[in-house]
């Protein structure tokens, strides 16, 4: 089940995101990480620093690419340019799989530099699908789409989210990068069993899975990347990989981000929800 | 609009309709309260625009709920900007700098997918509202222009250098056409703005880091007081040797030639034009070699198209 062809038949194991603030403890001490997640657009440069830190790490470690800007549900057409300068990033690091968000974050040339939420209509589906197609022929390499946390609903929505993650996924053939913290901020923002969103979504396309720590206010949890990861996400990782199968995953710390030991510590407990998955049977 | 390689087609009209009303709403400016302004767009209510595409929920409005998206618009953007002109903040203060930048992402809202474009068009923007700055508009917008010149400089594309002896190649001086590598900016300053910007930038770094480095998006410790610099005319270079970025005090006549040759003139008439200049100067002859020297130690010279 871990690998699968939407990861390109790979079994990595847990990995945790490239940070500036980790550069030089990694290139000096080398540590043992299984694999680095790259936010692709930190690294879709001509020349520079950027580009010389990526070619040190990737002498030493398996690297995935994970993108913030593709939006594949806006309606504004394709960046071509932007998809020339992805692709020259998959050559440069042989990424077995790239994922994206399943949202939209432009509209008429206009850039909000966010991942924003999409109605969940049949009509919205159809168009993500045909721009993840058109994405995965241009840059030859699987794509996976992950699902974002949200905070606003909309009248338009004909389905549940996961019911618009399925069709989008089944349309495109796509694959599945199942942010399970996500999950987890929607459903308290939205009133939702997070369990009916994992029982769901089509195991057998999950690629890999995000874990992340998040932010509890009043009345809304927002998903800040800058806590370990909580109880509650730990429990709905333990199921996604009961029904996915232990899969790639990687500890997302984006801010008030701790040492390099600390966040790995952090990310290596997945490892054992995994193992103890490996020597248990599962209950049907 | 014109990087857009196609037009939505019929179904995405609907999502369209509902992605340009979202975004009309997350992308004004907040109130002085840091709340979404009560009034929409087109002036109705920002509470019932808001209501037409938007659920509520058990706790939060339809309102409500877009703001969330309005303030983590405008706080990741003006996080932006702050981090990318630490100089400009320093000459004008932090309130007129939040200021100015509301107003510049509100004319000027974000074009591009990185945010490292994001104050592409800041220097146009002090150029025609230069009110934002008075009453220290020379020196605030020789400081923008050297810290967009620094992105630039950071990241920006390099193409094979010519070294010194690949230069002439044989070819004739009156037909020879150089190019400069395009992450090098000349800058013809009325202020000593390198030596301003490198005293802000190591005031608000943490320690240990390098002086004149950039170390992408990190997060700054505060910027502490600076003293404004005094009026000296100064010409700039700013350039990248081994991935770090260096800003290069260079003469008035390597500066004509250097904007010469970038204007496409051949390197005879380019270096003519310093000659007239110094010609008094017996040793002219010799310091033009020692720049050229090393201009091309620096990797500056490329072959023009």
């Amino acid at each position: 089940m871990p690998a699968n062809r939407f990861n390109n038949f790979t079994n990595y194991g847990i990995g945790i995101g490239l940070r500036v603030p980790h550069y030089q403890h990694i290139l000096s001490r080398k540590p043992a990480v299984d694999w680095f997640e790259i936010i692709s657009e930190n690294f879709m440069v001509d020349a520079g620093r950027p580009l010389r830190v990526l070619d040190q790490i990737l002498e030493q470690y398996r690297v995935v690419q994970h993108g913030v800007a593709m939006y594949l549900g806006s309606t504004d057409g394709l960046d071509r340019e932007h998809l020339r300068k992805l692709k020259r990033l998959v050559k440069r690091t042989n990424t077995p799989w790239l994922s994206d968000h399943l949202c939209w974050g432009s509209v008429d040339g206009r850039y909000t530099h966010d991942l924003l939420p999409l109605p969940y209509t049949f009509a919205a589906a159809a168009h993500v699908a045909q721009r993840i197609r058109e994405v995965r022929d241009f840059l030859e390499v699987p794509i996976l789409v992950e699902n974002v946390s949200s905070y606003a609903e909309f009248h338009a929505s004909e389905m549940t989210e996961w019911e618009f993650l399925g069709e989008v996924v089944e349309k495109a053939d796509a694959g599945i990068l199942l942010d399970v913290n996500n999950i987890y901020v929607s459903s308290q923002n939205h009133n939702f069993n997070p369990c009916d969103y994992l029982e769901y979504i089509p195991h057998h396309r999950v690629g890999q899975i995000h874990i992340a720590g998040h932010s509890k206010f009043e009345k809304y949890i927002l998903d800040t990347h800058d806590h370990p990861v909580l109880d509650p996400v730990w429990k709905m990782y333990a199921r996604a990989i009961e029904l996915a199968g232990p899969t790639a995953t990687l500890l997302e710390w984006d801010d008030r981000i701790p040492t390099f030991d600390e966040v790995h510590r952090e990310a290596l407990k997945a490892a054992k929800f995994c193992k103890d998955l490996l020597h248990e049977p599962v209950v049907a | 609009m014109s990087r857009l390689s196609r037009k939505p087609a019929g179904p995405g009209k609907a999502l369209r309709a509902i992605q340009r009303a979202f975004a009309a709403g997350i992308m004004r400016p907040l109130t002085a309260a840091r709340r979404m302004e009560p009034k929409w767009v087109d002036g109705q209510s920002a509470r019932k625009a808001a209501a037409a595409f938007i659920k509520p929920n058990d706790r939060l409005s339809s309102f409500e709920r877009l703001e969330i998206y309005n303030k983590q618009y405008w706080f990741r953007l003006l996080d932006c900007l702050y981090e990318d002109f630490p100089g400009l903040r320093t000459v004008i203060g932090e309130k007129r700098f939040h200021d100015l930048s509301v107003a510049y992402l509100t004319k000027y809202p974000s074009n591009s997918h990185a945010l490292r474009d994001l104050g592409n068009r800041l220097e146009k923007f002090l150029r025609n509202e230069p009110e934002w700055v008075a009453p220290h508009e020379t020196l605030a917008r020789d400081i923008v222009r050297l810290e967009w010149a620094h992105i630039v400089a950071f990241d920006g594309e390099a193409l094979p250098p010519l070294e010194i002896d690949a230069l002439l190649d044989g070819r004739d001086p009156a037909r020879l056409r150089l190019a400069f590598q395009p992450y090098i900016t000349f800058l013809d300053c009325d202020y000593p703005v390198d030596n301003f910007i490198l005293a802000v930038r190591r005031r608000g770094e943490p320690k240990g880091e390098a002086s004149n480095a950039v170390d992408d998006r990190r997060k700054s410790t505060r910027t502490k007081k600076v003293s404004r610099p005094r009026p000296e005319k100064i010409i700039l270079a700013v350039h990248r040797v081994e991935n770090s970025v260096w800003y290069k005090r260079l003469e008035p006549e390597a500066y004509l030639i250097c904007s010469a040759l970038q204007k496409g003139l051949p390197l005879q008439a380019a270096c003519e034009r310093a000659f007239r200049r110094r010609k008094a100067d017996e040793n002219f002859g010799a310091t033009l070699q020692n720049w050229f020297a090393q201009w091309a130690s620096f990797g500056w010279f490329c072959r023009a198209e």
